[in-house]
């Protein structure tokens, strides 16, 4: 029964791998909007089918709103990515990021008979990158992937101690 | 809950961790991320380093990094004591605008902007110190739109002036004989514009006309000798080209980034009854208010030739020769406006049209397809205008140059052309790619790019971005109309002048001639007329 619950070095090595290039991914998102100042998530908003797309109408709607959005994601994206790299926060860092790649997701989704005007880089049905990425994160956030590689490691180890 | 169980994981998987928790080891192993963020870091910084080269390098070979791009507003200031008096003569749609670019809006519109939590952003909108103070219409139903709209209290700068009263004027010779009316915006159907600029200049009102300017060549010399001959303001609504990318294209121009410059294509590409001018039916097919009751049917038509009284006429009128150009004076004009203060070409040599009632076979007389080439032998050059009611197949507004050709919209997108002499070295060695725009300018953005993502540039193709000038989305109607009113109260001449209007309107009647005639027409510059 205790040996089904542990986790092997292998498996604990994959996580932080994954949770090492998910939060490269997130973090160069998040720069690179940061560094293109004509960057502006009108048009992916503008985009929106589905569930939300009477949300994101009502953002792209008042210009006050759409660049809170924006200052928001950019900054958003570079934290949840600094902080999967580093290993601190981890657990809220992987669920607010799989929270906000759901958002994209169903803002998005390739449901059969949607079609967006946005090129995608493949062929998707009902599942996509984006909703990899966000159950990846899920994963993350269930899985000790910041136990041992990570900042959080060090002071749960030193609180432990002081314990 | 969690959180503990993953401790227990933890220590199955390291049990030195509990047992020593601040052994070297285990620090190591806690920084694991920051070599990583490192090499992030540092390729990031590769990355940035690189894309700024790349983007300092077109910018240099194209000469561009003195361009000055203008994103500011001019901002004129005028006193409450200088409130222009202005009246509206015809109030359908296009006056409604004409109205919220003043700083004027229906009651209906402001309770939908509430809705859709816009009208805080139009009410942003720099305040004119206008007062719409006279309605000229001939319709009842729209006369009230129009008072509606001019005595709304929710109005653009309502708390530092006081609203002054708005008066209904059945004929708009009453209108021009006020002398409490300071100018006049005329936005009728196309067949009074003519007239009732010539006689609102002669009354000593300033004039803004919405396009097209005259519909025969003795009207468009009666426009031109009046506006001359009078130091009264005129401008033709030609909105557009304040457009803040426009501004960005004239210095591109300017700096002869596309080379030698010898064919301009021109298109409109609609598809529905509403744009090919079905409007006097809704979506069910039944017919818009108004009867001859309502309707001064007679002072509508004005000096042309009379018909029964018919709702279809009334809406519907640009399917008619009698009170309009069809294509040409509704869509061709500002295709013309946008080419010629871009490039200057003034008047064509010669123009050839042809065309037809291909789609929409109705009690028409305009065609729904048709083509006009327009030469200007001392420009080397030709001007293409392509037109088509019955697909929308966007096929842009492009200028083809020897090195690179421009697309410009709603953005703008320059593509290096691979055959190009002066870009030859750069295609060569890979510092412009020849598949993608070599320089894009996303409204708004005020900044050249030459080296953003696909999907950035897709969308700066399409034209999907918002338009605005120092973060605020600015109504080009208002930029235009302010531009008039800062002419009035300060000198000056506004872009779309007599001179501008001239070209435009001789350009019209060369294509329209010819597509009636069905025979190529020329201009003869020294007795000034069309052959």
């Amino acid at each position: 029964m205790k040996d089904s619950n542990t986790v092997s070095t292998l498996q604990i090595y994959t996580l932080v791998v994954l949770r090492l290039m998910i939060g490269w991914h997130l973090l160069f998102e998040g720069i690179s909007k940061l560094l293109n100042p004509a960057w502006s998530s009108f048009g992916f908003l503008s985009e929106s089918k589905w569930l939300l797309s009477g949300f994101s109408n009502w953002i792209i709607s008042n210009s006050g709103l759409l660049k809170a959005v924006d200052f928001l994601n950019t900054w958003g994206l570079i934290a949840i990515g600094v902080a999967l790299m580093l290993g601190l926060l981890t657990r809220y860092a992987a669920f607010a990021g799989a929270f906000l790649l759901l958002l994209y997701f169903l803002n998005n989704p390739p449901l059969i008979g949607m079609e967006y005007t946005m090129p995608s880089e493949g062929s998707y049905l009902i599942v996509n990158k984006t909703l990899i990425e966000a159950v990846a994160l899920f994963f993350l956030a269930v899985f000790p992937a910041h136990t041992a590689f990570g900042l959080e490691s060090l002071f749960n180890g030193m609180r432990s101690k002081t314990n | 809950m969690v959180m503990k169980k993953d401790r227990n994981q933890a220590s199955g998987a390291d049990s030195s961790l509990q047992n020593n928790p601040t052994s070297r080891r285990t620090i190591l192993k806690a920084l694991a991320g920051i070599p990583v963020l490192g090499v992030f870091g540092f390729e990031a910084l590769r990355y940035m380093n690189y894309t700024s080269k790349k983007n300092s390098s077109v910018i240099k070979v194209l000469g561009l990094e003195n361009l000055q791009i203008p994103v500011a507003e001019k901002s004129m200031t005028a006193t409450n004591a200088d409130i222009l008096r202005i009246g509206i003569i015809g109030f359908g749609s296009r006056a409604q605008q004409l109205s919220n670019g003043l700083g004027y809006m229906h009651p209906d519109d402001v309770a939908a902007r509430k809705q859709n939590d816009s009208l805080a952003e139009w009410l942003e909108q720099e305040d004119l110190k206008v007062a719409i103070t006279g309605i000229c219409e001939v319709f009842d139903l729209r006369a009230e739109m129009g008072m509606a709209t001019a005595q709304n209290e929710v109005r653009v700068g309502a708390g530092t002036s006081k609203p002054l009263p708005v008066k209904r004027y059945l004929r708009y010779q009453e209108m021009l004989a006020d002398k409490d009316i300071d100018a006049v915006v005329i936005a009728t159907p196309d067949h009074h514009h003519a007239r009732i600029t010539m006689e609102a200049i002669n009354a000593g009102k300033h004039v803004y006309c919405e396009k097209s300017i005259a519909l025969t060549e003795a009207e468009l010399f009666g426009v031109y000798n009046t506006v001359k001959n009078s130091d009264r303001v005129f401008q033709l609504g030609h909105q557009i080209t304040q457009n803040v990318v426009f501004q960005q294209a004239k210095e591109i121009i300017k700096k002869e980034i596309l080379g030698k410059i010898t064919l301009v294509e021109t298109t409109t590409n609609r598809n529905s009854a509403n744009g090919a001018w079905i409007r006097h039916v809704d979506k069910n097919g039944n017919p818009y208010p108004g009867d001859e009751k309502t309707i001064d049917w007679m002072q509508w038509l004005g000096d042309r030739p009379v018909v029964p009284f018919s709702i279809d006429r009334y809406y519907s009128w640009v399917k008619w020769f009698d009170y309009d150009l069809g294509m040409i004076g509704q869509l061709f004009t500002h295709e013309f406006d946008a080419v010629n203060q871009l490039l200057r070409i003034g008047i064509p040599a010669t123009a050839t049209a042809s065309g037809g009632i291909y789609y929409w076979k109705d009690n028409r007389e305009i065609p729904d397809v048709l083509h006009c080439v327009f030469e200007y032998p001392n420009h080397d050059l030709t001007l293409v205008y392509s037109a088509n009611l019955a697909s929308s197949r966007d096929r842009g507004r492009v200028f083809m140059g020897h090195d690179a050709s421009m697309e410009l919209g709603e953005s703008l997108s320059i593509k290096a052309d691979y055959d190009s002499t002066r870009y030859k070295k750069h295609i060569g060695d890979g510092t412009i790619d020849t598949s993608a725009p070599m320089l894009s300018i996303q409204q708004g953005s005020g900044k050249i790019d030459a080296v953003t993502s696909a999907t950035a540039k897709y969308y700066a193709a399409r034209g999907l971005t918002t338009t605005n000038i120092n973060g605020r989305n600015v109504d080009v109607t208002h930029l235009h109309l302010k531009e008039w009113i800062d002419c009035i109260r300060h000198g000056g001449e506004p872009s779309a002048n007599i001179e501008r209007a001239f070209e435009e309107g001789v350009a019209c009647l060369m294509a329209h001639k010819a597509y009636m005639e069905k025979r190529q027409v020329a201009w003869d510059p020294v007795n000034r007329r069309i052959v």
